[in-house]
């Protein structure tokens, strides 16, 4: 890289330490562990301050909706006595339209009380949008960082709409070609802004949605008499999964089992300049689900709040064509019209009930706005201009990038399990690995990691003897 | 532009390599230009930024595009399925489920 960015990326300890106010060093503990619940509580907003703030911000406190037509057309072809009940908390209705209003109202809450004069964030989805409309109520300055086109300089209609809409909240908008650089570029504007840097994966934004899972848990206690037995929640770089499931166990939900959902984007990579506009998902996709689950701390802060595996029970994978389509029998059957990224969980969850007894309760924990670009046609539509075949047929014969499948039956909805063993070995590697050569895990590691990936440490222990002999 | 391909960060994929990375923002142009001319624009936040001028009020033009034909059925099947399966559902168990 150019000497330029070089020196910004030397400096990033130095930077990120100014623009997030707070100093991560305090929380490590050796080469792999560190003090996560410490890192998470030091903001020291409790979790009724957390709902008092984004109350103020006009966040939170969405409706939860029973979808009966979608339970009963599961039912429909569920074997006798199965398909559960499922329900939406249509997080849509948020002021920016979707669950990430959350995210932004805490860390631009934060912002305005550090006195910084703006934000930063680099984004090309709906966190955007939501760290704009936070940033014009509270009246700091915005940059959203997108990475917005290909070197053709077309965009996916989705991330224009992005684009459209951050400016529309005031933000100004710096849209990149497809690359990591994007990252140093977001440096670059730190440095040179001096605002604050409004990560997704600080411990104020993640915090912000644990009163996502503790409205979950409450309104189901309300609807149904106990917390759901399963909430299932789009995954993508691991707030979501790690926020709801946090909430819920807060609220005292400690049984539900937390379902995590995917797109399946295997095989696309994600600095490709050829593939960029070949995804039909800019988000909630595996391209993001696995590399964030097996190493969080890939992300923009020193140590990522967002640890998924440590909450996570299933992690289950949808086609496009799936979303898709059960984007489409949301809004015909239910009158629900919303985003198709924000139905990868309800894709996930049709697929869920079938196979739970008909009392079990399925909770999707979002949905997402809905317009012009950001839709599930327009972003068929693009795809099919791009080379990517749409068809109708058995979704199973998906192949991401080339062609998208729509089911023609709902019962061929059938999600997969990714295997939960593989991720947690993969994060092990992986924490080793930017350890310095030759560390040897002390007893505390071996604890940390067996409860970063919720294992025991005889797994973890067992996973490292098998890395060594390799 | 903000790197050629060849200032680009190391193990990208050969066909992002070889493209440099773009950077567009929006803002007030500080002087009179054409397109392609080099100009300085002062963004919403305050900024200055010198670069080369590619469009004058650009606008956005994204839509929904045209109903997608393998979707168009699906609200009336499902509508179709679900009533049959009702009737059927509680003239078997009574609604009993």
């Amino acid at each position: 890289m150019s000497g330029r960015f070089d020196e910004l990326m030397a400096r990033r300890g130095e930077i990120m330490k100014r623009a997030l106010g707070m100093d991560y060093a305090a929380f490590e503990q050796s080469p792999i562990a560190f003090d996560y619940e410490g890192m998470m509580t030091a903001h020291g907003y409790s979790l009724d301050q957390i709902a008092a703030i984004q109350t103020k911000a006009g966040v939170g406190n969405t409706p939860l909706l029973e979808l009966r037509n979608m339970t009963d057309l599961v039912r429909s072809y569920s074997a006798p006595g199965h398909g559960a009940r499922i329900f939406v908390k249509d997080e849509a209705a948020n002021m920016a339209g979707s669950f990430k209003d959350r995210r932004a109202s805490m860390s631009i809450h934060v912002a305005k009380e550090k006195s910084y004069a703006g934000v930063v964030s680099a984004t090309s989805g709906n966190y955007g949008a939501a760290v704009a409309s936070q940033a014009a109520r509270y009246g700091l300055n915005c940059i959203i960082v997108q990475e917005t086109f290909d070197s053709r300089h077309v965009g996916q209609p989705e991330i224009i709409e992005k684009s459209r809409i951050c400016e529309a909240f005031g933000a100004e908008v710096v849209q990149l070609t497809v690359g990591p650089e994007l990252f140093s570029h977001m440096l670059e504007l730190l440095d040179e802004t001096g605002y604050f840097a409004a990560s997704l994966y600080s411990s104020f934004g993640v915090s912000g949605i644990e009163t996502l899972g503790a409205e979950v848990a409450r309104e189901m206690t309300e609807l149904t008499g106990a917390p759901p037995t399963h909430c299932v929640i789009t995954h993508a770089g691991g707030g979501n999964t790690t926020g709801t499931a946090r909430g819920l166990k807060r609220a005292g939900a400690t049984e539900t089992e937390i379902v995590s959902a995917s797109v399946d984007l295997s095989g696309l990579h994600m600095a490709s300049d050829a593939d960029f506009n070949r995804k039909s998902f800019t988000t909630g996709h595996t391209g993001f689900g696995v590399p964030f689950a097996t190493w969080p701390d890939r992300a923009d802060v020193p140590r990522n709040a967002a640890r998924s595996l440590r909450y996570m029970d299933r992690y289950l994978t949808v086609t496009q064509g799936e979303v898709f389509y059960v984007t489409e029998a949301l809004a015909k059957l239910e009158g629900l019209e919303r985003g198709p990224a924000g139905s990868t969980a309800m894709a996930a969850a049709m697929s869920l009930a079938r196979d739970l007894p008909s009392d079990a309760t399925v909770v999707v924990q979002e949905t997402e706005y809905t317009g012009a670009g950001k839709h599930h046609w327009a972003q068929l539509n693009f795809a099919r201009e791009n080379g990517v075949e749409v068809r109708a047929g058995d979704p199973a014969e998906s192949v991401p990038g080339e062609a998208i499948v729509i089911p023609e039956r709902p019962e061929q909805i059938r999600a997969k399990d990714f295997d939960m063993g593989k991720m947690r070995r993969s994060y092990v590697r992986n924490a080793l690995s930017h350890a310095a050569e030759g560390y040897v895990p002390t007893g505390d590691d071996i604890e940390f990691l067996a409860e970063d990936t919720n294992s025991a440490p005889a797994f973890v222990e067992e996973t490292i003897a098998q890395l060594r002999k390799a | 532009m903000l790197l050629e391909p060849s200032d680009r960060s190391p193990n990208l994929p050969p066909e992002t390599a070889d493209k440099p990375l773009m950077v567009w923002v929006k803002g007030f142009a500080q002087a009179d230009a054409g397109p392609g001319d080099e100009v300085t624009v002062e963004t919403m936040t305050g900024r200055l930024v010198t670069g080369r001028l590619s469009a004058v009020n650009p606008g956005y033009f994204h839509t929904f595009g045209q109903p997608i034909p393998e979707l168009v059925r699906v609200g009336r099947d499902l509508r179709v399925r679900l009533a049959e399966w009702r009737a059927r559902d509680s003239a078997e168990a009574g609604g009993a489920r």
